[in-house]
């Protein structure tokens, strides 16, 4: 096994510097393209199509995209608009549109043991956040257990007992190829009896098109339930900034199956940028609860509206 | 679920019913439709736009093709154009590269959690049982936890040497290690699974690059998630100009996203995609398919079902009756102008076979056939100007008659005499048939009429009416 203390990435940059810098580059090529395109503009029909284009480039979507340069044009359509006041039209917007979703993750002390299950498709970052967030449960002084949920993937057992090690918490896991539901259910029997404060489930990566792996799913919150009818009490789905218009599927997808009750956007220290979820926050409503900016056990933050339209924007 | 573009070009072209050239104005409104569909299946717009302009080229201009409307017309061409971006100009480039000595490096590069770990082991199963090479794998991932231990156990389950563990060491001392040990070992391939990286990470970057400089890598793949949205270009741009590489992998296929992050990354970076994840499991790989992938990013199911609808509009029953009387060696006027107008119905077939996913080679075959619609339609009126009674029995049309058919028909006593020539030919070669039987007459080239559902007569002899003006 890894030896857990010498397996973080050696960064001389800390997790601020990276997310700006993230943030800037990813961005850097949107705020250009409208620093190029209004400089001494008027906001005409041409101006507007080339914003879409731009927006588009950050994976809002062409619906949404759409719907911002409307948004835009309905006050200034025909004026001469400075780079700056685009920015911030879109900013605002943007966040006004994010605003009702960025709601932290509130845990019930009256469950004893709050569960909160983790799922989505592979790759995602499931088990990473897991363990970003038994860091920040333990500093708040939370008795957590991690269930190794994912019986499927090589390693993935392992992978989670690195960080039960990191945070100090138990990891509850079967071999390879054990069963997720029979493992879940013992789990959440076992939490009970020591009265934990939150038992954390990972799970299998799956992608949404696979009803097989999707009944799997359904079947350990099925099981959950025959233990504690008001469990899961949350369901958070792990989205990569990287997704595309995919993530409307794997939401529709998981919401179904699984009973979604919040998001986590991870990877936003590279250069996507996620925009995505300005599209989802529309569409489905559902809270974002954190973000992902790294590899590392401190690098998740809470989802703010306004910081992340800025960071869309490429505004500070 | 590929409602895309066939619906969207539907509305456009729902009021054009106009036949003919396809005019500019029309494929701009048409290129709009196809310009939104292409960015909800993920492709960059950066690629985007270059992909419209060169769309727009090929269609203006271009004829439309009978029972098929306009905007079908449209989306074969634009299919087409995206199955040659996809594709690029030779098959072999996609094969991975074994031609060096052994052992061959290659480098597997990427985003956190896009496969490489997954596809490495892959790679490694396929070399090995369907090439038949030794290949060692060896994990460069110090930073995710039991990175190595996945790989050490992915070459358990997939039966591939993987380089002993040794805690402590820099990734570029495991790749030299690994190549040593792949000298020592005999093997032919040494693949070098990497941690993932993000672009901008400068400190993560520059140690790949030091690891390729230390092993010269014959292929460094990008392996790179099929769900990937419009950063596909920054992450395959950035992978191309600070490693290098030489092909794509391409991973979740099985998904049900449009893949559109496949058009994307192949044009920025002008490197073939190699291979294709579709599944979990270490046999789960396939060669690329660029006809299936252009498919899916525009959503192609409905043209299949149109092309299926325009083969049953062959006439089968007709086609049975015109190939008994053929065997019997019988072959009168009638029975030409039958065919022939079987034939004109193929011509429209033509283009429509070459939009269903690999039948490209069929429609060429049909082309080769060289059928000259317009000469077909002269010989069509010219039968037409016949009583049926001369047209079963071709000897009763004497001068007079002749003459009369060619003022019918538009036509000289020349043409007339042409056509009568070259039934006359057609007719012989149905009587020796009789003899030879029916493969004598699939092997007279011609037609491949045989192969389509309606099941033609088929086998049209060359060197007979259908060619020459
Ligand atoms: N840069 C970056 N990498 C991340 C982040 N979250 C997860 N990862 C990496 O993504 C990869 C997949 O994460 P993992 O938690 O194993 O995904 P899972 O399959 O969904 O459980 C690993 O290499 C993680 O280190 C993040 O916020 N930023
Ligand atoms: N469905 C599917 N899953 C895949 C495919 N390739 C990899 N995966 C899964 O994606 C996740 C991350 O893969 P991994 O190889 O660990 O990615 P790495 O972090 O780039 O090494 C794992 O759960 C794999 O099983 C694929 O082609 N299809
Ligand atoms: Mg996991
Ligand atoms: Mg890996």
């Amino acid at each position: 096994m890894s030896d857990p203390s010498s397996s973080e990435p050696d960064k001389k940059v800390g997790w601020l510097g990276r997310l700006t810098a993230g943030l800037r580059k990813s961005s850097a090529k949107l705020v250009d393209g409208i620093g190029d395109l209004v400089t001494k503009r008027k906001l005409d029909d041409d101006a507007l199509a080339d914003l879409e284009d731009l927006l588009i480039t950050a994976d809002l979507g062409a619906a949404t995209a759409a719907r911002l340069t409307s948004n835009l044009a309905k006050t200034r359509f025909g004026k001469d608009v400075t780079e700056d006041e685009v920015r911030t039209a879109f900013a605002e917007d943007i966040a006004e549109t994010l605003a009702p979703v960025a709601a932290p993750l509130g845990i019930d002390s009256s469950k004893k043991p709050f569960v909160i299950l983790v799922v989505g498709v592979n790759g995602a970052g499931k088990t990473t956040t897991i363990g970003k967030l038994t860091k920040q449960f333990r500093d708040e002084g939370h008795a957590v257990t991690l269930v190794a949920g994912d019986t499927f993937r090589a390693a993935a057992v392992e992978q989670l007992q690195v960080w039960g090690q990191r945070t100090d918490t138990p990891v509850v896991a079967r071999e390879t190829g054990a069963d997720a539901a029979g493992l879940a259910f013992d789990a959440l029997n076992d939490a009970e009896k020591r009265a934990d404060d939150i038992l954390l489930i990972d799970t299998a990566g799956r992608l949404q098109n696979k009803d097989n792996l999707m009944a799997e799913l359904a079947k350990i919150v099925r099981v959950i339930k025959k233990k504690d009818e008001t469990a899961p009490h949350a369901v958070l789905l792990v989205l990569d900034a990287t997704v595309g218009q995919n993530a409307h599927s794997q939401v529709e997808a998981f919401q179904d199956i699984a009973g979604v009750t919040g998001l986590v956007l991870t990877k936003v220290d590279g250069t996507a940028k996620g925009g995505v979820v300005v599209a989802l926050a529309e569409k489905f409503g559902l809270p974002v609860h954190y973000l992902g900016v790294g590899e590392g056990v401190n690098d998740l933050r809470p989802f703010t509206a306004k910081d992340f339209a800025k960071g869309l924007l490429g505004l500070s | 679920m590929f409602d895309g573009l066939s619906q969207r070009l539907g509305s456009v072209f729902d009021a054009l019913t106009k036949r003919g050239a396809l005019k500019e104005d029309d494929v701009r409104a048409a290129m709009r439709e196809v310009r939104v569909a292409l960015l909800e299946a993920d492709v960059a717009l950066p690629v985007v736009k270059d992909f419209v302009e060169k769309a727009t080229e090929k269609a203006v201009g271009e004829q439309v093709i009978r029972s098929v409307t306009p905007g079908q017309m449209v989306i074969k061409i634009v299919h087409d154009c995206m199955v040659e971006m996809l594709a690029g100009e030779e098959e072999s480039a996609a094969d991975l590269n074994l031609h060096a000595a052994p052992p061959v490096p290659f480098l597997m590069v990427g985003l956190q959690g896009s496969g490489k770990t997954t596809t490495t082991a892959k790679i490694a199963r396929y070399l090995q049982t369907k090439e038949k090479k030794r290949v060692l794998m060896a994990s460069l991932d110090v930073y995710r936890p039991a990175a190595m231990e996945q790989l050490a156990a992915l070459g358990q389950q997939a039966d591939v040497i993987s380089l002993p563990i040794v805690n402590g060491q820099k990734p570029v001392d495991i790749a030299k290690r690994a190549m040593d040990e792949g000298r020592k070992g005999g093997f032919d391939v040494v693949i070098l699974d990497t941690a993932g990286r993000t672009t901008i990470d400068d400190v993560l970057m520059e140690e790949v690059a030091q690891v390729r400089n230390a092993v010269s890598p014959v292929e460094t793949l990008l392996v790179a998630d099929a769900m990937t949205g419009q950063d596909a270009v920054a992450t395959a741009t950035a992978f191309q100009e600070k490693v290098g590489i030489t092909g794509i992998a391409l991973t979740r296929v099985d998904g049900d996203a449009r893949g559109g992050a496949a058009l994307s990354m192949r044009a920025v970076t002008g490197v073939p995609i190699k291979v294709m994840g579709v599944g979990e499991k270490t046999d789960a790989m396939e060669a690329f398919h660029a006809e299936r992938i252009a498919g899916r990013i525009l959503g192609m199911g409905d043209v299949v079902s149109l092309v299926e609808k325009a083969a049953e509009t062959v006439d089968e029953e007709e086609a049975e009756r015109l190939a008994k009387r053929m065997m019997e060696g019988q072959f009168d006027l009638n029975d030409l102008l039958s065919q022939l107008r079987q034939l004109q119905k193929m011509g429209d077939m033509k283009g429509l076979l070459g939009m269903l996913p690999g039948m490209g080679k069929m429609a060429k075959q049909i082309k080769q056939a060289d059928v000259d619609p317009q000469m077909i339609k002269r010989q069509e009126a010219m039968l037409l100007s016949m009583t049926p009674k001369e047209r079963r029995q071709p000897a009763l049309i004497k001068a007079s008659r002749k003459k009369r058919i060619a003022s019918g028909s538009g036509m000289a006593v020349q043409d007339v005499n042409r056509l009568l020539k070259q039934h006359q030919q057609m007719a012989t070669v149905m009587k020796q048939m009789k003899k030879k039987g029916l493969a004598g007459m699939f092997s007279g080239g011609g037609m491949p009429g045989a192969g389509l559902g309606g099941g033609l007569p088929g086998g049209m002899p060359q060197g007979l009416p259908f060619r020459g003006r």
